[in-house]
């Protein structure tokens, strides 16, 4: 921890990443309290008009759609979306990977060559196509969305955690526990497994930043779920309302927020990367 | 070519054909769990039952489960992919067409990306530490996370709809309809609609080897031989481009294998935003509309474009390394 707080104050990109994470975090958890209207509500002025495509104002912070909806309130709304699917599919990568990589790397033999061929298959699947197809058969709903993308980005965690394993398994401190009579379920996941979390959370952070991509891609090739809003809905809404390519306060604040976090996502994945290999750290 | 190269080799097109083959099983399954038979979205329910029966059994759809599947990988095999349902062309005739769009638009852009994310990243190199290469490798990390597809608005909001001077979308202004290949690629219409498209993917595409090439060609300055070089008296250029730049490229040349898949989503999302008629759009557009024998056959494609493509990558890769050995 103490170390995580001296890379994060010596690595401005890092500490102006974390930052970021906090706020959105931040927004995030207080959506409903800091959205100042609900996002679905059309708006209408004083002749009972429909507030159609208003550039910013004390009303609209960030203006309203072709729709008479307040921007503001979508990406606000839309914030918690793009973490709550980010996270979640992190969780599942790491999770997944985690074990595939752990069983994998220790037991080798057949279990091996199965695990590392699926890998191999897994890693060969065009994630956005593969998701639109999948998405649209089997159903539009953001744990399908999850599920989906968990399913096909493990690989790479697996791959890492495996090659770390490898190497692990043949440490004194494994023959000893292996010596003093341990299973192979407690050398794995007992004295092994903490060797290799740090990276597994590394992986996890990288994920959140790819998660959160490709949903908001599948959301604004039209294929996400109806009722969630996020970030690429919004954005799907301008593409698919032509005439708003001029209304600029509609499609820049969402991008931004996607362009953010993500960057912020990356540059803290890259202190924890330092911590996890302290090699990296002589550049 | 040394026996254990041909050996991994042999394994890696294996790997590869696997991929596409559990790749067309699961479209096969997930394409019969269509709510209802498949039949419902061929045949019109205006038909009557006995021309429906008819239509079923020339589709082959009243045989066993089993039967269908293989006769489904025997026609995928011969590329007999059937007919769309919405355009009523043979598929395989369609899927030609929006390939070649697709490549016409992926190449440039793509030789552009490396060729500038390769240059760009050995300046900076050479100036690190300097305002240009903050700027710049701030620039390619903030554009690598930005989506693409919001990345192609913004830039036909800007170039198209503001300033005017490209066209926001299409291939070929709506209306034209030039026979042959010459009359369609080598004309001012076709480039000035590739313009836009083609600078969004390479500035897209060009951040990921810009830093890449950064980082490896930092580690090269840093060896001895490039001392060697400066002492023997070479001129800057000569040792930034022909010597550490040429020692620095391995890296790049790894990065390669990971942008299938990548490319494959930018190609969707950008010719989706720019209404280019290829084949990431095609298939968007058959899943929309429900054009089953397309979407299929254009995601199997895409698949196999990807596989190929990180094959490629990989065996290039092994013959370019001396030191990779294969067991």
């Amino acid at each position: 921890m103490n170390r995580l707080w001296r890379l994060l104050a010596s690595d401005r990109a890092a500490l102006f990443g974390a930052v970021i994470l906090v706020g959105f975090v931040l927004v995030g958890v207080l959506a409903p309290l800091i959205a100042p209207y609900d996002p679905k509500q059309k708006h209408y002025d004083g002749d009972g008009k429909l507030v159609r495509l208003s550039p910013p104002s004390r009303q609209h912070l960030f203006g309203t759609t072709t729709y008479g909806r307040d921007v503001f309130s979508q990406v606000v709304i839309g914030t918690r979306t793009a973490l709550v699917v980010g996270v979640a599919t992190a969780l599942v990568v790491s999770v997944v990977g985690l074990n595939v990589g752990l069983l994998s790397g220790y037991f080798g033999g057949a279990l091996d060559a199965a695990l590392m061929r699926l890998t191999d298959v897994v890693y060969g699947v065009p994630i956005l196509p593969f998701g639109i197809v999948a998405l649209s058969i089997l159903s539009r709903r953001v744990w399908w969305i999850i599920a989906v993308m968990s399913v096909l980005y493990w690989p790479p965690t697996a791959r890492v955690i495996r090659a770390q394993v490898l190497s692990l398994r043949t440490r004194p401190f494994v023959d000893a526990a292996r010596l003093s009579g341990a299973t192979p379920m407690r050398i794995l996941y007992w004295h092994i497994a903490p060797n290799v979390l740090p990276q597994a959370f590394v992986h996890g952070v990288f994920a959140i930043a790819w998660a959160i991509t490709t949903e908001a891609s599948i959301n604004f090739l039209g294929f996400g779920d109806p009722d969630t809003l996020s970030w690429g809905t919004v954005i799907y809404d301008v593409f698919t309302s032509m005439v708003a390519y001029t209304a600029w306060w509609w499609f820049v604040p969402p991008g931004l927020c996607i362009m953010l976090v993500v960057t912020a996502f990356y540059f803290v994945g890259r202190v924890f990367e330092e911590i996890a290999n302290p090699r990296l750290r002589a550049r | 070519m040394s026996r254990g190269i041909r050996v991994y080799f042999l394994k890696r097109v294996a790997l590869a054909a696997a991929t596409v083959f559990c790749l067309a099983t699961l479209m096969f399954v997930l394409f019969r769990m269509l709510p209802g038979d498949p039949t419902l979205t061929v045949l019109s329910p205006a038909l009557s039952p006995e021309v429906q029966a008819e239509l079923r059994q020339r589709f082959g759809l009243d045989r066993p489960i089993l039967e269908q599947y293989a006769r489904y990988l025997a026609n995928m095999l011969r590329g007999r992919l059937g007919v769309s349902f919405h355009r009523g062309v043979p598929v395989s005739t369609l899927l030609g067409q929006y390939l070649l769009n697709t490549v016409v638009l992926m190449l440039p852009a793509l030789v552009l990306a490396y060729a500038l994310g390769i240059v760009g990243g050995a300046l900076v190199a050479w100036r690190r530490g300097s305002w240009a290469d903050t700027a710049t490798t701030t620039a390619a990390m903030v554009f690598r996370s930005a989506p693409i597809f919001w990345l192609s608005i913004i830039f036909i909001s800007v170039f198209a709809v503001r300033l005017g001077l490209f066209p926001s979308g299409h291939m070929l202004t709506p209306g034209t309809e030039p026979a042959g290949f010459f009359a369609t690629f080598f004309t001012v219409d076709f480039l000035r609609h590739l313009m836009l498209p083609m600078v969004v993917m390479a500035i897209y595409y060009g951040c990921y080897p810009l830093l890449v090439m950064r980082t490896s060609m930092l580690e090269v300055l840093g060896e001895d031989f490039i001392d060697l070089c400066r002492a023997k008296g070479l001129s800057e250029r000569r040792v930034i481009f022909r010597h550490a730049g040429r020692a620095s490229l391995l890296p790049i040349a790894t990065s390669v294998s990971l942008l299938g898949a990548y490319v494959v989503a930018g190609s969707v999302l950008v010719e989706t935003v720019f209404s280019w008629p290829g084949l990431g759009r095609l298939m968007v557009q058959a899943v929309t509309d429900s054009d089953y024998p397309v979407a299929q056959a254009s995601f199997l494609l895409i698949a196999v474009l990807v596989v190929a493509g990180n094959l490629l990558a990989d065996v290039l890769y092994g013959l370019l390394d001396p030191r990779i050995r294969y067991q």
